[in-house]
């Protein structure tokens, strides 16, 4: 077979209707590229409406994906391939591509009423927009009902099945072989044979139309070359399934079983949809009446003895934060998720943000400190699910730990980790003791100032806890003044006593010392990893933004700039600034779209003086 | 000697800061004799109250205790359950807390049917932020925050309860020690959710405003106190009784002498009747007014886990997902 392109690296977009079944069809390449053995990172971008009118610009649903040898760390800043069911999708992407793109239309949605929606005043394919880009004009829903006809499907029925044909043309043009979507398809319709076939079907009629279409020169097949990866056995991941797993690893290693309790909302749901399937691994899910009723629920569970969990994002989050005044004033672990997403208020539910930061670190009544972590990568939302419920159990502490609506979605390539490498977690056992109960339930230790878990149902050991404030020694309700400040100065010192027991900050990639240092928490981590590459900048990315690692000013000193990219409007510089001696570049970015590599370069490099 | 428990080993040390003279005093010990009268064991209760005068509650009572906040009790006890199926769960909270900023969780909580003993402490008042009408007060309240007052429409909490799916609702009086013992039994041995409304006085702030029926002189004639199975009488000489007229679908007081075939026998699981029952016309019902056996929530939640919550499976399991491959 001739193949007309070798690349290290494609971007592929994917877009449509929200109800064309896009994410559906990006999922299920991803799926193919993964067992290729190429590197990736997908980009699923889809609207807030379920079902927008259709054929609207605000209505287009797309996954983007680039593929290749790697390191592939984000989805690509400009799509090399397009795919477009209708002239909204084509009017949307249109603008991100690179010059030269190959674009495949759906030639049978570019009708008068489609592109007066997509306002469109003239069509596309004759005024000249196109010119700059490769264009492959198919009659995709023409071939794709001819091909299920057989089946006796209605009309809305045998459309339904274009996303396979289209994902069909795909996997020829990537040479990707069919069997893992034929398998999910066979999942999916086990019951529904007509529909199974006719999907099957509709995948292989647009396989066979890249075939014919190659003899027409009008479509070339492209090589990307297996990635190097680190040898180990892989998988695709989303940062949702990553944080189950690890949620789920952690209830293992601290041998205690796992109570998540969550209400649904935009991007945490899937959180909840994966814990709901992992009961065998004694994983409890509760979908609470809202989101107070949720980390209540938890709270509770925790007292119970279970390890509580509670995920939402920042609207959620800012409903729950009585609740976890009362987790650190009671002392009783519990872990809270945050996948956050564009605001304020509502806000940008779909697209992505990290704009929580000051609700995590400073963002409640009174003096109630709280250790936040957060995750970099899809796959590290599975080490820092672990982390967070170990210092939550080791500190009695409630935890934060801040994820993306971009990281819950997003799926890459994750080497499968040995879980019995992870240390076991230590839940805080009652010590031996013939102390007053209230007393020992309240006996802290030096080191963590955790206090014992005590939970009801343990002989002898009966107290009462709550959100008063407590004696210092006893754990009574006290109103007297010196304790108050006792207590919040032991509340503080547990706080910063994490800072003893986590690794030190190191250097990601770089010289230890020079004119700029990158610093980035969150999902940032893709782009600023390829900017830094380019542009001989040092970085350094946080997992521990409360308390900050020790190590970290000393390490940051030896940069003339620290430049901090964001995906708000400097919350990370605000809070170097706070507790460390320096002044930050903030560079921010709040358009609910990742970074690009190519303005972070530009960036870079301006501070680099190389441009100005 | 029997080892059994008394009143006195269910009370703790903490010295009781309600007002002299509250209502709780009594309900206090009307629980503590409870949890004695049915070998409740003290590591195996937990009280959980929200916030208000109620919410003291758990500090006095030595079993488990967790004051937590305003209005979300039945959220941290729902959680407490889940894990701990074997536990007493008490929810101690009031007319506020219970049925104005956690109205939501305390309608959840009863729907779903899970395992808490819910008491529910009407006073008709806010007592700890110092007077203000509440929503059980009555229209014409006048509070610090009603000086001309109040003109809101009161909720009854057996209507809100029985509206939302309960199935279990009791009432009793503060100072009623016999058929506080009785309500707070059946409550204890209820499967699901049992929810009691105590008649409270506060005696600060909206004081005798239960008096019109909890006055003992006159309790006979103001009382219909509810047995299953047994014909609705009252009065000193049991010669009153409350019969349904078909033409009005309400219930009224009749003769019970002259009428004896026409009075309703209390049947406990007739949810219509216990609607009627609850805004009687007349006396004011008592007791057990609405029970209907069904399956508590902790017991679906783990018939629903297939291992019920017990790890059955490692994470090496799970972690490799649908599909993988080797690289290197």
């Amino acid at each position: 077979m001739n193949k007309n392109k070798d690349v290290d690296s494609i971007v592929v977009r994917l877009s449509g209707d929200s109800g064309d079944g896009i994410q559906l069809m990006g999922s299920q390449f991803a799926v193919a590229t993964a067992l290729s053995g190429a590197d990736f990172a997908t980009f699923p971008d889809f609207p807030a409406e379920i079902r927008a009118p259709v054929g609207t610009t605000f209505g287009v649903s797309a996954y983007q994906i680039n593929l290749g040898s790697g390191p592939i760390t984000t989805p690509g800043d400009a799509p090399d391939v397009l795919v477009a069911f209708n002239p909204a999708a084509l009017k949307v992407s249109l603008p991100m591509l690179h010059k030269g793109a190959l674009v495949i239309i759906n030639n049978d949605s570019f009708t008068p009423r489609n592109l007066r929606k997509a306002g469109y005043e003239t069509d596309p394919r004759d005024s000249g927009v196109l010119t700059d880009y490769q264009v492959v004009a198919a009659d995709i829903s023409h071939l794709n009902l001819e091909a299920v006809k057989e089946f006796g499907l209605s009309k809305s029925e045998g459309g339904r099945c274009k996303n396979f044909w289209a994902l069909g043309v795909l996997l020829w043009m990537f040479d990707r072989k069919l069997s893992s979507v034929e398998d999910w398809i066979k999942r999916r319709f086990a019951d529904k044979p007509t529909l199974r076939g006719a999907n099957i079907k509709a995948l292989h009629a647009g396989h066979a139309f890249g075939e014919t279409a190659e003899l027409a020169a009008s479509l070339s097949q492209i090589e990307v070359s297996p990635a190097e990866l680190e040898p180990g056995e892989y998988r695709s991941i989303t940062g949702a399934e990553a944080m189950a797993l690890g949620i789920a690893a952690a209830g293992e290693l601290a041998d205690r079983a796992v109570m998540f309790c969550s209400y649904p909302i935009t991007p945490a749901s899937p959180l909840l949809h994966r814990l709901s399937r992992l009961g065998e691994l004694g994983v409890g899910t509760f979908q609470a009446e809202d989101e107070i009723a949720a980390i209540g629920a938890a709270i509770g569970a925790s007292y119970g003895g279970m390890i509580g969990v509670t995920s939402s994002s920042g609207p959620g989050i800012a409903l729950k934060t009585e609740a976890m005044g009362l987790a650190v004033s009671a002392e009783l672990p519990l872990v809270i998720v945050n996948w956050q997403r564009g605001g304020p208020s509502t806000g940008l539910p779909t697209k992505t943000e990290q704009s929580d930061l000051y609700q995590a670190v400073y963002g409640r009544n009174a003096d109630t400190p709280i250790p936040v972590l957060s995750a970099s990568t899809s796959g590290e939302c599975f080490e820092m699910a672990i982390e967070a419920v170990r210092i939550a159990l080791r500190h009695m502490t409630p935890v934060i730990l801040l994820a993306d609506g971009y990281l819950s979605n997003a799926a890459e390539p994750w080497r499968i980790p040995d879980v019995s490498a992870f240390a076991p977690i230590d839940s805080n056992a009652v010590p031996e003791s013939d102390a007053n109960p209230q007393g020992i339930a309240f006996a802290r230790d030096s080191a963590t100032l955790g206090r014992p878990w005590v939970t009801p149902g343990m002989q002898g050991l009966m107290h009462r806890i709550g959100g008063l404030e407590k004696d210092v020694e006893s754990g009574h309700i006290s109103y007297d003044p010196s304790n108050h400040q006792s207590m919040t100065d032991l509340r503080a010192a547990k706080v910063q006593s994490v800072a003893n027991f986590i690794a030190e900050q190191e250097i990601e990639s770089g010289t230890d010392s020079g004119d700029v240092v990158v610093v980035g928490w969150g999902s940032t981590y893709g782009p600023i990893y390829q900017a830094v590459r380019s542009t001989g900048a040092s970085f350094v990315h946080l997992r521990y933004l409360n308390p900050l690692p020790p190590n970290l000013g000393e390490l940051l000193a030896h940069f003339d700039k620290v430049l901090v990219p964001e995906m708000n409007t400097g919350q990370l510089s605000t809070l170097l600034k706070d507790k460390l001696d320096v002044n930050p570049v903030c560079f921010s970015k709040v358009t609910g779209q990742p970074f690009l590599i190519s303005e972070l370069v530009e960036k870079i490099e301006s501070l680099q003086g190389k441009t100005s | 000697m029997s080892d059994k428990l008394t009143a006195k080993d269910f009370t703790t040390t903490q010295e009781v800061r309600w007002c002299p003279g509250c209502g709780d005093y009594a309900i206090l010990k009307s629980v503590t004799n409870a949890l004695a009268d049915v070998g409740a064991m003290p590591e195996s209760t937990a009280f959980i109250s929200g916030i208000g005068c109620a919410a003291r509650f758990p500090y006095y009572v030595e079993t488990y205790g967790f004051h937590t906040i305003h209005g979300r009790a039945p959220t941290i006890a729902t959680g407490l359950k889940l894990a701990n199926p074997e536990l007493d769960v008490w929810v101690v909270t009031g007319d506020g807390d219970g049925l104005s900023i956690g109205g939501n969780h305390l309608m959840h909580a009863l729907r779903r049917n899970i395992g808490l003993k819910i008491l529910l402490f009407n006073n008709e008042i806010y007592g700890l932020t110092k007077g203000q009408y509440s929503p059980t007060s009555r229209v014409g309240t006048r509070s610090p925050s009603s000086p001309g007052g109040s003109f809101e429409t009161p909720v009854s909490p057996g209507q809100f309860a029985l509206g939302a799916g309960a199935k279990f609702f009791a009432r009793g009086v503060d100072t009623d020690k016999a058929g506080m013992s009785d309500v707070l039994r059946q409550a204890h041995a209820f499967v699901g959710a049992s929810f009691v409304e105590i008649f409270q006085n506060c005696i600060v702030y909206n004081e005798d405003v239960f008096a019109g029926f909890t006055d003992r002189k006159n309790a006979a004639n103001t009382q219909l106190h509810l047995k299953h199975g047994e014909p609705m009488l009252f009065g000193e000489h049991k010669d009153k009784g409350i019969r349904f007229n078909p033409d009005t679908w309400s219930l009224e007081v009749i003769d019970a002498i002259e009428n004896p075939d026409n009075i309703l026998v209390h049947d406990e699981s007739n949810a219509v009747v216990a609607r009627l029952l609850i805004d009687l016309p007349g006396p004011v019902a008592l007791g057990l007014i609405y029970r209907q056996p069904s399956v508590s929530f902790e017991d679906a939640f783990y018939a629903h886990h297939p291992t019920r919550m017990k790890r059955t499976k490692s994470i090496t399991d799970f972690i490799k997902g649908p599909s993988s491959w080797s690289a290197g």
